[in-house]
């Protein structure tokens, strides 16, 4: 926040000495400014804050997975050389075997399922979330600025995945690409990219009519540049708004096919341990150490993408904010 | 542009969109992997019976014959037999959706009368902890993976308690003669109370927030103050005055909400063993039952673009400020 210091003066001495640097270098230096400006404004919240910390958890989680597991989550107790008929009780209810959770009904530790289950939620949280800011932020500056007949396609386009039901398709494009992470990234983004498309497109629209942008293309910049320095710094909030909300919508659409047993049935994750636990009807077995944990885990991740995503809200539309 | 130039011009376009995503439905549905004849073909048949049964459905003839012969069928509401049972896919439909129907709609009924509620306090009382306590258990509500609540509650009320039915629409043993006898009955009620109200927890934040919101912005309307002068009570500004006015958006999001949560329960479905809608078309799409799955995929596609056409139309019948341009 230190720029809030600097002289009324300091937009002229910066470009003046901007002239030594090159035009990249610039570019990257607003972008940095912008970037820390709302850093500053969506730390200033203790909730996000908090969200951020519990996002970061399950990332070293994920990543450091093979050292905190305490069991390969792929490979089943076998007890005097025959699979085991029954689940494994967690320790600290007196079970044997050391597993802290215990095991599934097909001899897995649920505990190193569950460390293991990060990596899968994360990967679609993240790269979906980042696919469908980048698509939707492009289809929207797009559409937006130029208007006419590139604005009327686009949006045709968007309308049409507008009507398509949001869990149904999705599970039909997942069961059509073959399961895997990158079918649930693809629904996820096609699905999710068309609220950020059609929500981007309108304050550009206007910014498109703002003073600023005229005097910029009246004296000769390019639309590139226009789109690129004057436009997307503004609608940037409302992109990382989209895309923390787009973790969360990710996370959940995967939790889902899995559960539905669409996804990779070979595979570890939390939605495929809620599938495994309902076949096995842990419900009415009452082995709630099998299928509490995964649940929680997602619903801690994914409040953690919509309190983020709330930040951002509050940044966008001040009016919002809780409280005066 | 009128009234009625609008009607005409959605109306088109409904058209249009129903024909764009049936199109799209055929293409993928050809594209999935695996033979769906194999279900149906045993591997002690002669090539030349299994031959002939492909034919018999048309498998064998070009894409494009398909895809003609898909349209004209569908233009006559003919959606095909079923591969697996030889049923008719509308038959499958019109036994399936009512169970849907009635599930959603009773969550439904319930979520938005105390969403809408909430929502309106929250909206009156900004700034209190009250409001932020309900905010935020808006937002943890709708972070819980649905099934997974669905589950907690199979577990804690059905299994543990005993309070509840673990799975299905009614009892073993109960023979009902149709549809309304058995949605009439105390015992479906009682299979319903699970499913609906994980459902209408799941709905409730959505009329809740737009509630709020759309509150927010009329309280800070000249009339409100207007009220406040002639000196009404707060009950009476709040639900018939700011209430009344704010309701708009959250009615209209609502028609779209009920379009998109047609197919949108199929996880609730699942987990409560629910012989719903969405539940079904997984089920074909997992056995490769092209009609069945398609035939129900356009029936929730259709529900989403119709209650979005129908929430077009009530903005222009329910505020007369709206303008067809």
């Amino acid at each position: 926040m230190s720029q809030k210091k600097q002289s009324i003066f300091a937009e002229l001495d910066e470009y003046e000495s901007d002239d030594e640097f090159s035009a990249w270098q610039r570019n990257v230096r607003l972008w940095k400014e912008t970037l820390s400006e709302q850093w500053g404004l969506l730390t200033d919240d203790g909730l996000v804050v908090a969200a951020m910390a519990v996002l970061a958890t399950f990332a070293s989680i994920a990543l450091f997975a093979p050292y905190l597991a305490p069991h390969n989550p792929t490979e089943r107790l076998y007890r005097n050389d025959v699979l085991i008929a029954r689940w494994l009780e967690p320790s600290f209810l007196g079970g044997e075997g050391g597993y802290v959770l215990g095991t599934t009904a097909e001899g897995y530790g649920i505990l190193s399922q569950l460390i293991y289950g990060a990596r899968p939620a994360l990967i679609v949280g993240i790269v979906a979330a980042f696919m469908t800011v980048g698509i939707g932020t492009m289809v929207g500056l797009t559409a937006g600025y130029y208007g006419g007949y590139v604005d009327d396609f686009l949006m045709r386009l968007v309308d049409f995945v507008y009507r398509l039901p949001l869990l149904p398709t999705a599970h039909v494009l997942v069961t059509l690409l073959g399961p895997g992470l990158d079918s649930n990234i693809f629904a996820v983004v096609v699905l999710q990219g068309r609220t950020s498309a059609r929500v981007i497109r309108s304050p550009v629209f206007s910014l498109r009519g703002r003073s600023f942008v005229k005097a910029a293309k009246v004296s000769g910049a390019s639309n590139w540049r226009i789109i690129s320095r004057h436009i997307a710094p503004n609608i940037l909030p409302m992109a990382f708004l989209y895309g923390a909300f787009a973790i969360a919508w990710a996370i959940l659409t995967e939790a889902g096919v899995s559960f539905l047993g669409l996804g990779d049935p070979e595979s570890v994750s939390w939605g495929v341990m809620l599938q495994n636990a309902r076949v096995y009807s842990a419900m009415t077995e009452g082995t709630w150490w099998w299928f509490m944990p995964p649940g929680i885990c997602i619903a801690l991740v994914v409040i953690s993408g919509f309190l983020i995503g709330r930040g951002y809200e509050e940044i966008v539309n001040p009016e919002l904010q809780a409280g005066t | 542009m009128g009234k009625t130039e609008f009607f005409v011009r959605r109306t088109f376009q409904l058209v249009v969109t129903l024909w764009a995503v049936a199109t799209a439905l055929f293409m993928l549905f050809r594209l999935m992997p695996g033979d769906p004849t194999s279900y149906i073909i045993s591997p002690q048949m002669t090539p030349e019976v299994r031959r002939r049964i492909i034919d018999s459905y048309g498998l064998n003839d070009p894409l494009w014959v398909q895809y003609v012969r898909y349209v004209q069928n569908l233009a006559t509401f003919d959606l095909g037999r079923s591969f697996n049972t030889n049923a008719q896919v509308s038959e499958v439909i019109m036994t399936f959706l009512p169970n849907t129907l009635v599930l959603m709609l009773s969550a439904f009924v319930i979520a938005y009368i105390i969403g809408i509620t909430l929502g309106v306090l929250t909206g009156w009382y900004r700034g209190s902890r009250f409001e932020k306590t309900t905010v935020f258990g808006a937002l943890i509500g709708r972070s819980f993976p649905t099934f997974w609540v669905g589950i907690m509650v199979v577990w804690l009320f059905g299994a543990q308690l005993g309070l509840l039915p673990l799975s299905g629409m009614r009892s073993m043993g109960t023979n009902p003669s149709g549809f309304l006898d058995t949605v009439l009955s105390l015992d479906f009620l009682y299979h319903l109370i699970g499913p609906a109200s994980v459902l209408a927890f799941y709905y409730m934040g959505y009329p809740l927030l737009i509630m709020r919101n759309s509150m927010l912005e009329t309280l800070s309307e000249d009339f409100i103050e207007i009220c406040r002068a002639k000196g009404l009570s707060e009950g009476a500004i709040m639900f018939k005055h700011a209430a009344r006015n704010a309701m708009l958006p959250v009615l209209t999001a609502a028609a779209i909400a009920v379009g998109y949560a047609v197919g949108g329960s199929v996880l609730i479905e699942t987990v409560f063993g629910w012989p719903g809608i969405g539940r079904e078309m997984i089920r074909a799409v997992l056995r490769r039952d092209y009609p069945v799955a398609q035939g129900t995929f356009l029936v929730l596609a259709l529900a989403v673009v119709i209650m979005n056409f129908f929430a077009d139309l009530m903005y222009g019948v329910l505020d007369p400020r709206v303008t067809y341009d």
